[in-house]
Parts: structure tokens; sequence; C-alpha cells
């Protein structure tokens, strides 16, 4: 079985296309602007986060900032824009705390340039759609999957596949 | 917007802290004017005069992604130093293989490149002909061979009307070139005389953009479809080229010397081989440029895109191919 990661679960609430593409290591995001410019913003949003924060990896994820003492997740995003797909991120981390036996995690969704941050919690509604997710993600890793068709949805033209995805003739 | 450059003087390129440091070398060797290039400026170097340089400056490139491509004294490329594959896809890589192990599915790819490159350089024919020049008749005896491709059953044959549709394509360029120059058959290695030149300096200059694009997706640049795979050549580079010498060197051929931007004195001839004076090259090379950045309105992302970029999207026509998504269908020129 191959790995999922944080990104196939993020991928898996904004587009099941870019989850197949990517997972086949199809990837466009060393061409992306946007991309660039959120790695910027995580190097230098947060300058005087202090020491006691963390880079931990856990099941095939990497979560950025982790605080082990308040059992705190810090994620730094760049606008709302998909924040559905964020919220699904971090619970995704919750999760895989909470099987690996950390009791009761929070997080932290942090947007520095809206100056907002949002804390997500683990409902018991999501304890039982996240397994979901992960046998429709395998599902699409799946060799005999072909790639999903496009979604035509307007933030399509921001996305690194934009251009791979509408090229036409 | 990362850029191209291209260094014709003889020279040292070191690394200076994190950027890059060029000294350009005097007639006696002796170090000159220094100049500093961001490194986050350049996608990739084209070296054509003698370059001193070490390992320190090539590891520093290798992290940046950025490739260096070499040629010899009468411009034929050489080599390129590339960067660690930094996009591996190992699904893609078998698909590729497989289609070209596939005969079917090789040859159906194969007579794409040859049907897009027969349609832009029709284009180029139908624009002189719409301007008073009379090249109808090998317009028509193009489109007979354009017609014989879906027939074509095996890649050598394609490769044959391939010959022919070009040899139609540059008996006509004669007319579209003042009177000074005559064509007369191609002639590589060496070329024998200024168009020859000319093209063979262009087609080089393409085949270097179509590699470099290439470099950034995951295709693999040595499985080609319409040429052999070679083992000393990115034959990927040589089946795109196809697509886009029409466009991005031919045109260039008839605007340099219509222009006369290029006159007869530029070419040395020596030993029957005939070659570009330095200033020739950089002109050449200056048109190349400006014809890459040159951007169109594209139809169906409704976005501006670069004919570099062109390229780069042909990548990706091509990947969706390999990986069963779309059928690939060649750039046309559409204006």
């Amino acid at each position: 079985m191959r790995t999922i990661t944080a990104t196939h679960v993020k991928y898996y609430h904004v587009c099941h296309r870019k989850l197949w593409l990517f997972d086949r290591d199809l990837w466009m995001e060393h061409t992306s602007e946007a991309v660039a410019g959120g790695e910027l913003l995580h190097q230098t949003a947060y300058p005087q986060r202090a020491e006691r924060y963390k880079e931990v990896s856990i099941g095939g994820s990497k979560i950025d900032f982790y605080d082990p003492h308040r059992r705190v997740i810090h994620e730094i995003k760049t606008s709302q824009k998909l924040e559905e797909s964020h919220i699904a991120q971090l619970k995704y981390y919750l999760w895989l705390l909470e099987e690996a036996g950390v009791e009761g995690p929070t997080a932290l969704l942090e947007y520095p340039k809206l100056r907002q941050t949002l804390a997500v919690a683990l409902t018991p509604a999501d304890r039982a759609d996240i397994p979901q997710w992960l046998t429709r993600i395998q599902q699409l890793q799946s060799d005999n999957t072909p790639c999903p068709p496009t979604i035509n949805k307007p933030f399509c033209r921001q996305c690194s596949y934009y251009e791979f995805c509408y090229v036409g003739e | 917007m990362r850029k191209t450059y291209y260094l014709f003087n003889p020279g040292r390129l070191s690394r200076k802290d994190n950027t890059l440091q060029y000294t350009a070398y005097d007639e006696q060797g002796l170090p000159g004017q220094v100049k500093y290039l961001p490194i986050m400026d350049v996608a990739d170097l084209y070296v054509f005069g003698s370059l001193d340089a070490n390992s320190s400056l090539y590891n520093f490139l290798g992290k940046n992604g950025v490739s260096v491509h070499f040629f010899d004294y009468y411009e034929h490329y050489t080599g390129s130093f590339m960067a660690k594959e930094y996009l591996l896809a190992g699904k893609l890589q078998v698909q590729q293989t497989q289609h070209y192990t596939s005969k079917t599915k090789r040859i159906a790819l194969a007579r794409k490149f040859v049907e897009g490159s027969a349609f832009n350089l029709l284009k180029n024919l139908r624009y002189y002909q719409s301007r008073g020049r009379d090249v109808a008749a090998h317009i028509d005896q193009i489109e007979g061979y354009v017609a014989a491709l879906p027939f074509a059953n095996a890649v050598p044959e394609l490769m044959g009307l391939e010959g022919n549709i070009r040899q139609t394509y540059y008996s006509g360029f004669d007319r579209l070139v003042p009177t000074d120059y005559a064509f007369g058959t191609r002639t590589t290695q060496p070329p024998q005389n200024e168009l020859n030149a000319l093209m063979s300096f262009g087609n080089m200059l393409c085949y270097s953009a179509c590699l470099s694009q290439i470099y950034h997706t995951q295709l693999n640049p040595t499985i080609s479809f319409l040429h052999e795979p070679g083992t000393r050549r990115f034959s990927l580079a040589l089946d795109l080229a196809e697509i886009f010498k029409p466009l991005l060197v031919d045109r260039l051929i008839f605007r340099v010397l219509n222009k006369r931007e290029i006159r007869p004195n530029d070419f040395v001839q020596d030993l029957g081989r005939c070659v570009l004076k330095e200033p020739a090259k950089k002109t050449v090379v200056r048109v190349f440029e400006e014809r890459l950045k040159e951007t169109i309105q594209h139809r169906s992302l409704k976005r501006s895109v670069s004919y570099q970029h062109l390229i780069k999207l042909e990548c990706y026509k091509l990947t969706k191919h390999l990986m069963q998504m779309e059928e690939y269908k060649p750039f046309k020129a559409w204006w």
C-alpha cells in the first residue's frame, strides 16, 4: 500500500484530479509562484516563534510546528480561500496524533497575512469520517483508477496544475 | 521570470556568496570587467566561448537547477551539465517506455510530430504566398505528402515523408530570401553555404530550448518516438523541435536575411564549411531570444504565453497522452 501524506488529505478536499496527479509524482509545485510565496511566508511569518516548537514526522506526514508540552499544532496558510481543505489537513494531523496515543491534542490554523487564527478540534464525526477519506484516497492511488476529470472551478486558475489540465490543443 | 544567458566571450564564471560572478578576459587573457548575475534570474547558460569554472560553481548551479549547455567553435552542441534529476516519476517513465516499445503507440505519436511540423511549415509558406511569393507548387506538393501521412505504418516511412516535406519546403526558400543566397540542398556536418549555416545554428538553438523545457517536466529526454532514441542525444528534444522549428528558426532566418540584419559578409567559408562570424551569431541569438519571449494569447488557457512556454505546454500535452488522460494533439499555429 502506498503512503498517504497530509498533502494527499488536503488535495482530496480540493480536487481529486490534483491528488491523482500528485500521487503519481507529476508535481507542478516547482514552477508555482504561489507555492514559493507560501514557503517564504512560512519562513518569515513568526520570527519570534519559540524554540519549544518542533518539527514532527508522523505516519508519513510532517507537522511543521508542534508544541509537545501544550500539545498544540500550528499550521500557517496564506489565505482562507481553500479553508475547508486546511481544516481537513489539521484534523488529519490531530487524528494521527490521537492514533499515536497523544491525549487531547489541539490545532491552530494561522493566517498571518489576514491576522486571523482559527482553532480546529477533532469531533466524533471526524473520527468516523477520516478512515473513509483514507479508503477513497487509496482507491485513487490504485493503478486501475483513471485520472478524474477537470473540475472547472474558479480557483483552478490559481492552481499550479492549471496549464497542465486546461492546455487543450 | 528566469532568463537564458549566452556567454560568448572567454572568461571565468564563479560563485561569489550566493550569486554568480563573471570575469571577462581581455585579448591578453587577463581578467577584466566583472559582472554579477543573480542566480534567481538564471534559467540556463549557453556557453559558446571558453569558460573557466570550478566544481564549487557547478555544485552551486546544480543546487539551483541551472543547466549549462556547451557548444564548440563551430557552434555544434557538444553536451550539457544538468542538475541532478529533481523530477522523477516512475509511472510516467514506464508509460513513456511502453509508448516507445509498442509499434502502434509509437507510430501514432511519431505521426503527430510530423503532422504538427508540416502544418506549421505550410503556415510559413502560405504567409509568403499571400505576400506575392510564388510558392503554390511547393504548397501543393507538401499537401500531397501530408495526405499520405495516415497511411505510413512504420516510423522509417514517416521519416521518409518528413524528409520529402522538408526538401520541398527548403526548395522554396530561394524565393523567400534575398537573391544573394542560394540554398541548393540541405547540408549538415558541415553546412556548406550561408543558408545552411544559419539553419544549423538556429536548429541547434531550438533543440537546446526544447531540452531545457523538457528538463523542467517529468518526461525522460532520452526516450523519443519519431527519432530513434539515441545514446548520445536527448532525442525527445529533436521530436519536439520538429514542431517548433518552422516558427522559431525558419521565420528567424527569413527575418534576419530580409531585414538585412545579417549580410553575406557575416559568414566565413573555410575548407568547404560555412560558419557565422561572432557578431552574426550574437544577432541570431538575440533575435531567437526575442522570439522565445514573444507572447501570444492562448486559445484554451485564455492567458498570454510566450513561445518558450508553448514548448513546455507541449510537454504537458505529451505527458497527458502518455498517462492515457488525453490524446496528444500537436501544436498548430492558429493565427
